[in-house]
């Protein structure tokens, strides 16, 4: 994030199934906070929310992340306008 | 339509037949039906219901269909996977790829699978006799998506 980009971007935050049901949240609208500017810092702020989200977003907790719908990681930027999306490991087939 | 993602059940035969129709040059059809069981890890399963990320599903699911495409020499992939609550017995997923010789359909076919179980969002929650329960991703899927690598 570029220091004098004022701080104004939101993202769209999707929970998905078991995640979604420990959070108690499905989706929300959230305005990037100062410092964040990729996943890895975004994991960190959510979890300063405390309780499940500490636990559930932990470090070595197997998060799966994706952003306007490609698999992404830790170091994906974000800046604003993505739609981004935290599940666990995947079980279809 | 190569992806469908849906509730609604399918009809194999049928689906086979309109992967290689009107192509004279299929000489190969693979496919590959998965089934809910009724039990899993030892318990009983009275019902699944599996859920997606509407959008990003069928997105992932037709990138893993244009790298069997890149991989092998075929003609027509098709991929249906349902979501909702499906019981033992009920076809939750289809797989058909059509090629000009076997070993190109059979391998496609396995590598769909094999892509589709731990790339695609999608997760398995079942009721049990103990209640529900989410199905834990299993290391032996991501080791059969490795040999692809």
């Amino acid at each position: 994030m570029k220091p004098n980009e004022p701080q104004t971007a939101v993202v769209k935050i999707l929970y998905f199934a078991r995640l979604r049901e420990v959070l108690g949240k499905a989706e929300e609208d959230l305005v990037i906070p100062d410092g964040v500017g990729t996943i890895g810092d975004l994991a960190a702020f959510l979890r300063t929310r405390g309780d499940d989200w500490a636990t559930e977003l932990g470090v070595g907790k197997a998060v799966r992340v994706a952003v306007n719908q490609d698999m992404a990681d830790a170091d994906t930027p974000v800046s604003g306008g993505e739609e981004i999306a935290f599940f666990p490991p995947v079980t279809g087939g | 339509m190569p992806v469908r993602i849906q509730t609604e059940d399918f009809d194999v035969s049928a689906e086979i037949v309109r992967v290689r129709e009107g192509n004279p040059k299929v000489g190969a059809v693979a496919s590959f039906v998965g089934i809910v069981r009724d039990l899993n890890d030892g318990d009983a399963v009275a019902s699944l219901t599996l859920e997606h990320y509407p959008g990003m599903t069928e997105k992932a699911v037709e990138k893993i269909v244009t790298e069997a495409h890149e991989r092998w020499d075929i003609y027509d992939a098709l991929v249906i996977h349902r979501v909702g609550t499906l019981k033992p017995l009920d076809q939750i997923v289809l797989v058909v790829v059509s090629s000009a010789h076997r070993a190109e359909s059979f391998k496609a076919c396995e590598f769909l699978m094999d892509y589709l179980k731990t790339r695609a969002p999608f997760w398995k929650k079942e009721q049990t006799p103990d209640g529900v329960r989410w199905v834990d991703a299993r290391a032996i899927d991501d080791e059969a998506a490795e040999r692809w690598t």
